[in-house]
């Protein structure tokens, strides 16, 4: 909370009622002003600069039609032209897929620490569990699935196994918005339903759960934004094709992700254009549910009251 | 963050749930169960991953004839297979540990900008600038790294090493852009949103009292965050960079764009201007080969190591995180 807020209005709450102090301590002040000012320029440099970069070297390819409706298929890295249709559907599906395994668990189990185990020895296990889950980098999550899906399993490496993956991506972090915003509905919609007599699973699912309605989705779109980026599982569980695929189950799949790394380390234009223009077509994905995501959170948050 | 801050307090002050005990009816035992299971499905899918990794990757550890952890060789694919992590866990530590050194400062630094310097109208939609530098994904940190920042650093990296060459770890080392340094510091740019966001947590919520009396008694503003926020937000900060830490370590893809894979053979070297790889960019390297179930249990094998690491660092991040909450409850 910035001091403003915490001074009464029209008071200043540094203000300086010590008359004379040493220019030394001063001088002090002013340093320590002037180089937290700066860590915040420093940290904003870098965000503008990508944002910059991705921008002006691929906008062009953005612009073109035929890049949102057509795939790379029988298109060379010497030839111009191709989109990312196929590539965005095969992001779109994979998360989609991951989101219809993430999402229950990830209520569900928020429901439980919330609503049934509370404070109790397995919701501080669960809850503790979630941070771990939180932390686990994706390449490990990948492996495993490796491990499960391809070596004990012996499937083929398809877009669904990439999904199992990011699931343990998602659930982390579906879980964890959606207990903060159940914790957020009063107590009192809780109490005024069971005193009339509603049962406690019907109580949760049409008072509790559509108070914290749009927290979830918001808790929702932040889980895809964060997975849709995921480079790592990809790469060992979903290998690129230049072609669409409509089967998570079969045949390979390509991802926004994917398609910016084959081309990375070509040098011939057109290559290099569509990399730029790949990775500017993820980086407006993720930003625009990002904003849509934070803007649903900010206009229909749950009101104390 | 007046937004999390208010929820904080209204999370501080709610009992969640209602306790009301089994009620027995059939649809509350159903429900119940079912949101029991899942978390109990969460803490099962965390002990699988590691159950799972560990079973595949004891075959290859029993068949590999080197040491495991003290070897640099990196031979899965031959028979009897021979693979060590001494290199991977080396350049994984260094490159981690050198964006932690310069990360932590700036994220404190815009922590305190955001809580207590800057004018409420501004920290508001600035702290959501600085949560969308979380969003832009690791492959376009790494893409931009790698072609856009890289030049740009290897004037100070020529001349750290030209001048400074003495220090091992500055030590003159690959010819190209790819070294730890260039990795470290876009990796220091991608943990800096998380840091900075566990770290204004804890500094917005340093005691109003213990301000007011700082102020009361003469201090400067300076004064005042030096002797009552940093002191509160002390155990905040470490398990902050804790987690930026754990972050680091994980981190695949940028890092393996950014670094140059050294050739097999050639001699170590400690510094940050050399190659190398990091345990994520290993495996995500050489992910294209997973045939033999021998050698894939290396690269699973070196899998665990990382998810051990990442567990340890995040457990000891959230213990003195909540070990603080209680101690200030």
């Amino acid at each position: 909370m910035s001091e403003s807020s915490l001074a009464t209005p029209g008071t200043s709450f540094d203000a300086d009622l010590t008359g004379g102090r040493s220019k030394a301590r001063g001088a002090k002040n002013i340093l320590a002003a002037v180089l937290v000012s700066a860590c915040f320029a420093i940290a904003l440099i870098p965000l503008a600069w990508i944002l910059w970069t991705v921008a002006s070297k691929g906008l062009h390819l953005l612009l073109d039609i035929n890049w949102w409706q057509q795939s790379q298929r029988g298109i060379t890295s010497r030839t111009d032209g191709g989109g990312a249709y196929h590539a965005l559907v095969g992001s779109l599906i994979t998360a989609l897929a991951c989101a219809a395994i993430s999402v229950p668990i990830g209520v569900l189990g928020a429901v439980y620490l919330v609503e049934y185990g509370r404070k109790g020895r397995l919701a501080r296990a669960v809850s503790f569990m979630v941070d771990i889950m939180t932390g686990i980098p994706s390449i490990v999550a990948a492996l495993f699935v490796y491990a499960l899906w391809v070596t004990i399993f012996g499937f083929e490496r398809v877009a669904f196994a990439v999904s199992l993956s990011l699931v343990l991506l998602m659930v982390p972090a579906v879980l964890r918005v959606t207990e903060e915003v159940l914790r957020l509905v009063p107590n009192e919609l809780r109490e005024a339903s069971y005193a009339l007599g509603v049962p406690r699973w019907k109580t949760i699912l049409k008072i509790v759960i559509p108070t914290a309605f749009s927290g979830i989705v918001t808790g929702v779109m932040l889980g895809l934004a964060r997975i849709m980026g995921e480079t790592a599982p990809l790469l060992i569980l979903g290998p690129y094709t230049k072609s669409i695929n409509f089967n998570p189950f079969s045949g390979n799949m390509a991802a926004l992700p994917t398609m910016i790394n084959q081309d990375r380390t070509e040098s011939l234009q057109p290559a290099v254009d569509r990399t730029w223009a790949a990775a500017l077509t993820l980086v407006l994905l993720v930003l625009l549910l990002n904003i849509v995501a934070r803007a649903i959170a900010r206009f229909s948050a749950v009101r104390d009251r | 963050m007046a937004v999390t801050n208010e929820r904080q307090q209204l999370l501080d002050r709610r009992p969640q749930g209602l306790d009301l005990g089994p009620t027995g009816r059939g649809g509350d035992r159903l429900f119940g169960g079912l949101a029991k299971g899942s978390g109990i499905a969460v803490i099962a899918l965390v002990v699988f991953v590691g159950g799972f990794l560990l079973w595949l990757a004891v075959p290859a550890l029993r068949a590999n004839q080197a040491s495991f952890l003290f070897s640099r060789e990196w031979m899965p694919g031959i028979q009897p297979p021979r693979f060590g992590i001494v290199d991977l866990l080396w350049t994984t530590v260094l490159v981690s540990g050198f964006a932690l050194l310069l990360a932590v400062p700036v994220a404190v630094g815009v922590a305190l900008f955001l809580t207590h310097y800057a004018p409420r109208r501004v920290a508001g939609p600035v702290t959501y600038v600085v949560d969308l530098l979380a969003a832009v994904p690791s492959i376009i940190f790494g893409i931009w790294g790698i072609k856009e920042l890289a030049p740009k650093l290897a004037p100070l990296s020529s001349f750290l090493s030209g001048n400074l060459g003495g220090f091992p770890l500055l030590r003159p080392g690959i010819a190209d852009n790819g070294t730890v340094f260039v990795a470290g510091v876009v990796l220091a740019i991608m943990i800096l949103p998380i840091v900075t966001a566990f770290t204004r947590e804890v500094f917005a919520q340093a005691p109003r009292e213990h301000k007011e009396a700082a102020l009361a008694l003469g201090a400067t503003k300076w004064e005042m965050i030096r002797l009552t926020v940093l002191p509160y937000g002390r155990s905040g900060m470490v398990s902050a960079a804790m987690l930026g830490l754990g972050r680091a370590l994980g981190e695949t893809i940028a890092i393996m764009i950014i670094l140059s894979k050294p050739s097999p053979d050639s001699p170590f070297n400690p510094s940050l201007f050399a190659g190398g790889e990091t345990f994520a960019s290993k495996i995500a390297n050489n992910a294209a080969e997973f045939d033999s179930p021998t050698k894939t249990g290396a690269y699973i094998a070196a899998g665990l190591v990382l998810f051990v690491l990442t567990f340890v660092v995040n457990a000891i991040a959230r213990l003195i995180l909540q070990h603080s909450e209680r101690k200030h409850a």
